[in-house]
């Protein structure tokens, strides 16, 4: 769900003043002493690859949230809010909470309680090897190049903004990175993102505050932008009746079928970068709040990602314009509206901060990306298919050496999208390709007990198929989309969802099929992995405002009415 | 051991008292051309004195445990 790049423009968006830049190598040398302070505590493979499954629930649910708010999707979506209004919210509500929701209350039981250390190992554990390993090469192979991609996307964020040299950029963060995962694992790679969750909210905070006094308030607010705009910029759903009445070109039904039910569902339950995090909770309790408490903040992002995006289309003295054109006239593209913003309100010191919520976005990111490779490739590629017999300690160094490895494939990957920028899109459209069939996949697995090895392999691979195949078919036929997407007014966006789509009822409808004519899995072998024939522990004695249920229940109503208020 | 609420802190400390320095400097010499809007604001004197006290908060009340 990546946004769009940054264009490359001749000056540099902002200028660091020396405590600013005191402040970002101050960020440096934290993360590095909290990867060497935790050096000792990553010598099992419990603890190099699943932070010794003792994270409480806050920082279990912070991690998780943080895992998915990189940089670029900070500055990617803020820059779509410029571009299509508060309609960009609905990837952070509709296209985010159920699925975090529907994680907490039914997935994370079976993830949980079958002890899996990944997606890919619950696969094996359910459906056999060949569903672990389609999804676990394919996991693999996606993640680090998405971590490449990261990396390249950032250097080229920090040249615009900062005017720093590329090659600078990708040395400097992935040698940072590489140490503190490798000698802390995975706990190191939370606690960073921990971390960068306060530092976005520390460095990104003050500008919808003073953005909005600027603007005189949300009403005045809304008068502006209806006046350099459109009204519809400032409504979630009345205008998603047609694809003709609002500035995305989408259609409400992409956006409650495609997006919420199956692109954000898909991912937020089965990418394993996000999912590993809430698996190094300490019990079945914390992996469950962890992300109810994600979904909370969640919901509270949008103030620092959207507002400004929104209060950029009201006080910016210049127009944003596609990248694109921004390429050829040299001007601003959506994208650099929160450097923008940033370079508005904050003065020295403030600026500092702010970059440095950029620059950590950004390192968590490869951090997540590389720490969850190393775990899938030497749990779920390593380990069953080349060495089984190896010893605790030395998974730990093989987790170790897939660390740099995986870094440095990340930086070859970032050096191939500098000279083949359309790279970049190819590993996007890779990455949603698996998504929602992979999703099909695991729930079915989870709840129903009928679903047989062969049916989960082919659903997966025939959901994953049909994804390929629409991909191609609107690539070499861009009028395609009106198949795809079911209307000849929908716009580019509308193809992710309904592609989606139709990829998780191939896959549903496949696993189906073949589970029904192959042999049923004896009950037996399915304790602890689905609906049914898993025993969950009773929270009988424990106070309402604890049951994770609860808390559940108060994020779904406050979700419903801000949905309400800016419908 | 140390908790990352300890480290959430420190880095909210020093990063507000860092802040703050500049936003008293910036008080003491104002510039000529202030870059920013609103800079009648000073808001780099209060963010940075609320992000110091959240940290040192936050380093009090997850200080690691000293051994009597």
């Amino acid at each position: 769900m990546t946004p769009l790049l940054a264009a490359a423009v001749p000056t540099r968006l902002v200028h660091l003043s020396s405590i600013d830049v005191v402040i970002v190598i101050f960020y440096f040398a934290l993360v590095l002493s909290i990867g060497w302070y935790l050096k000792g505590r990553a010598n099992t493979g419990e603890d190099f690859f699943m932070a010794g499954r003792e994270m409480t629930a806050w920082v279990a649910g912070l991690s998780f949230l943080s895992a998915n708010l990189g940089a670029l999707e900070l500055m990617g979506w803020a820059g779509s809010a410029y571009q299509y209004g508060i309609l960009a919210t609905h990837w952070y509500w509709i296209g985010a909470i159920p699925a975090m929701l529907f994680l907490a209350l039914v997935m994370m039981p079976f993830y949980y309680i079958s002890k899996t250390h990944s997606v890919p190992g619950y696969l094996q554990l359910r459906y056999g090897e060949p569903s672990r390993a389609l999804s676990a090469v394919s996991f693999a192979f996606m993640t680090v190049l998405m971590s490449g991609v990261n990396m390249f996307a950032m250097a080229k964020v920090m040249q615009i903004v900062l005017g720093w040299d590329i090659n600078f950029s990708i040395w400097v963060s992935s040698l940072t990175v590489a140490i503190y995962v490798t000698l802390g694992g995975l706990r190191s790679a939370i606690f960073n993102e921990v971390l960068q969750f306060f530092l976005i909210w520390a460095g990104a905070l003050l500008i919808p505050i003073l953005g909005l006094y600027e603007a005189g308030g949300w009403t005045n607010l809304k008068l502006q932008i209806a006046q350099r705009a459109s009204t519809q910029y400032v409504h979630l759903w009345s205008g998603l009746g047609s694809f003709t009445n609002n500035p995305m070109g989408i259609h409400w039904t992409g956006i409650v079928f495609g997006l919420a039910m199956v692109i954000s569902t898909g991912y937020w339950t089965t990418d394993f970068l996000v999912v590993q995090r809430v698996l190094a909770a300490k019990d079945l309790r914390s992996a469950e709040i962890a992300p109810i408490i994600g979904a909370a903040f969640k919901m509270a992002v949008p103030f620092i990602v959207i507002l400004p995006g929104l209060i950029g289309l009201a006080v910016l003295p210049v127009k944003l314009v596609p990248e694109s054109v921004a390429r050829i006239t040299g001007g601003h593209s959506y994208n650099d509206v929160l450097p923008l913003m940033l370079a508005r309100y904050c003065g020295p010191g403030l600026l500092g901060l702010g970059v440095t919520a950029l620059i950590a976005g950004f390192m968590s990111g490869m951090a997540g990306n590389v720490s969850a490779f190393t775990t899938v490739w030497t749990y779920d590629i390593y380990r069953p298919f080349i060495n089984r017999k190896g010893t605790d300690h030395h998974y730990v160094n093989m987790g170790r050496w897939t660390t740099v490895i995986g870094v440095l494939i990340s930086v070859g990957t970032a050096y191939l999208v500098m000279q083949f920028a359309s790279i970049m899109d190819y590993v996007q459209a890779l990455f949603s390709f698996f998504i929602a069939p992979l999703f099909g996949t695991v729930v079915l697995g989870m709840l129903w007990k009928r679903t047989t090895g062969p049916g989960g392999f082919w659903g997966l691979l025939c959901g994953t198929a049909c994804s390929v195949s629409m991909w191609i078919w609107v690539k070499l036929d861009p009028s395609a989309l009106r198949y795809v997407a079911l209307s000849p007014h929908a716009k580019g966006l509308a193809q992710d969802m309904y592609q989606a789509l139709w990829s998780f009822i191939t896959c549903v409808v496949v696993t189906v099929v073949v589970s029904l004519a192959t042999k049923p899995i004896p009950e037996s072998q399915l304790t602890g992995l689905v609906y049914g024939l898993t025993k969950v522990p009773s929270v009988g004695k424990l106070p309402l405002y604890q049951r994770p249920i609860f808390w559940a229940g108060v994020v779904s109503l406050v979700f419903v009415a801000l949905n309400i208020i800016f419908w | 051991m140390i908790s990352i609420w300890f480290f959430i802190g420190i880095s909210l400390a020093v990063n507000g008292a860092l802040i703050l320095a500049a936003g008293i400097n910036q008080l003491i010499n104002p510039p000529e051309n202030p870059s920013v809007v609103l800079y009648h604001l000073h808001a780099n004197v209060w963010w940075g004195a609320l992000l110091l006290v959240f940290g040192l908060i936050y380093c009090f009340r997850f200080a690691p445990k000293r051994k009597s």
